[in-house]
């Protein structure tokens, strides 16, 4: 009688059988990572690593006190670095629409032809940087703000494109229904039934995405394609860290704003 | 804003010109460069998303409201505030400074930005627990981290592979660029080719490039279908 207690099963969450399968996946999984991190390591040189500490020290010395009368330059590449991401993002929801409306399951012309094609067009553009799509156009546009405006664009198509095409496939059937059974054209329906339903989104979609540019933005100038960057990259080249310091600064508080405002206009909208 | 339209019409010419060179991608005589990249571009991909979930945990559980007292949780929100406001570009110009060039600091600047992206995703999905199977696990008088591991984690579980899955995609993608500025990887091979004008080689790296995003978004889709 004494044993009973012992004679009652245990329950346990797992078998045993997938407790060996967890562990053998953790195992693999550890190991894929120190194998990764033993690879880095053979390419790094350490003492370059070792000695951060002193760089930092050395980069915090040169960068304080900021070079503040700077500031008063940076009015101009700070508005074209604005003027980027906002045509940027303007240009992309333009072109993002008609192609959102071909890669939706229940919009597109043709489900054959025309909405792999979108969706290509979609992965491809999602797929290369804005930092490289910028060094391309550089080369083919020349240097300056358009070639900033087309990177960001191109980036943007693809980014628009898929968000919007998931929210029309997302739609309510019924009120698409509705409109066809009054004898609406198929450009009626589309206006009537489908756009309605997914100005929400769009309004979101262009909002976060035009948060997101203003951050991609600051950066193109790195590569020669204009705004805020371009005197970032002259800064650092000539190692005149007071300014960068002031640079980055003022890029801190761009972004914090606009991602301000962008999280106001978005809470506005749901 | 000033354009030199004049400059930007010259663009056709110089486009056919600049498009010629790309084609066609030679993948072959620079191979070597190109395969030895994309492993960097993988081990850094791989191995700063596990260091940057790791870190990403406790951050993201100080940075819930539900979980963590307000100087904690104030303090956390920083962090995450500071890592996500810059850059990856950005971020990788620094490191490059104070580590050197190569793939070190890649995989510091990609552990950084992950920290940032991660833990904000995570924090708040905490956030948004069911909170009575929380109340269910206290009432039962578990401890603090019994709590945590009873009533917080496998609520957030699904999200939490479905997040590191696609972070690794993302870092994948953005291993592209900051090599440009310096921190390894196939950015820095493809840096050297556009610098040395070798144009039919940087075309055959941009293609690797856009196929192995490409598949990787798509097995990552699978992979979060699955959990979620």
């Amino acid at each position: 009688m004494a044993d009973t207690h012992q004679t009652i099963p245990q329950w346990k969450l797992r078998t045993r059988k997938q407790d060996l399968v967890v562990w053998a996946s953790w195992l693999a999984g550890v190991m894929a990572v120190i194998l990764c991190l033993s690879l880095i390591s053979e390419k790094t040189i350490w003492v370059f690593v070792l000695s951060a500490p002193q760089e930092a020290a050395d980069l915090g010395s040169r960068m304080v006190p900021p070079d503040w009368p700077y500031i008063l330059q940076l009015g101009r590449p700070l508005w074209d670095t604005l003027n980027i991401a906002t045509i940027g993002t303007a240009a992309a929801l333009l072109i993002s629409v008609p192609v959102a409306f071909c890669a939706a399951r229940n919009t597109t012309p043709s489900r054959a032809v025309v909405r792999p094609i979108a969706l290509f067009i979609i992965a491809a553009s999602r797929s290369i940087n804005s930092l490289i799509w910028a060094l391309l156009l550089v080369v083919i546009v020349g240097p300056g703000v358009f070639a900033g405006v087309l990177a960001i664009a191109f980036r943007s198509i693809g980014f628009c494109g898929k968000l919007l095409y998931e929210a029309i496939e997302e739609i309510d059937v019924e009120p698409v229904e509705a409109v066809q059974s009054t004898g609406a054209s198929g450009a009626q329906v589309l206006t009537y039934g489908v756009v309605p339903q997914v100005m929400p989104a769009f309004a979101g979609i262009s909002v976060f995405r035009w948060d997101i540019n203003i951050r991609e933005s600051t950066i193109l100038g790195l590569v020669g394609a204009g705004g805020i960057g371009l005197q970032l990259n002259a800064s650092i080249n000539n190692l005149d860290w007071s300014r960068v310091a002031v640079i980055l600064l003022v890029i801190l508080a761009t972004v914090i704003v606009s991602e301000w405002l962008s999280a106001k206009i978005r809470a506005a909208l749901t | 804003m000033d354009i030199d339209w004049l400059r930007v019409a010259d663009g056709g010419p110089r486009a056919a010109r600049f498009f010629s060179g790309f084609f066609p991608p030679d993948f072959i005589s620079r191979w070597d460069a190109i395969f030895a990249g994309l492993l960097e571009s993988l081990w850094m991909t791989v191995a700063a998303t596990a260091l940057g979930v790791l870190i990403s945990i406790p951050v993201a559980v100080g940075g819930a409201r539900n979980v963590a007292p307000a100087p904690v949780y104030y303090f956390c929100r920083a962090i995450m505030a500071v890592s996500r406001t810059f850059h990856e570009v950005l971020i990788a110009i620094f490191f490059v400074k104070l580590f050197g060039f190569g793939p070190f600091a890649g995989l510091i600047t990609l552990t950084f930005a992950t920290l940032g992206f991660y833990a904000k995703l995570l924090a708040e999905d905490i956030e948004a627990i069911d909170p009575a199977q929380a109340e269910a696990i206290q009432a039962t008088g578990a401890g603090w981290l019994q709590w945590l591991d009873y009533a917080i984690r496998p609520q957030v579980r699904p999200r939490a592979i479905g997040l590191a899955v696609y972070r690794l995609d993302i870092n994948f993608r953005e291993s592209a660029v900051i090599g440009i500025v310096g921190a390894g990887g196939i950015g820095a091979t493809l840096n050297t080719a556009f610098d040395r004008y070798e144009f039919d080689t940087a075309a055959a790296i941009l293609l690797v490039i856009i196929l192995i995003v490409m598949a990787a978004e798509y097995v990552s889709g699978l992979i979060r279908q699955r959990v979620q």
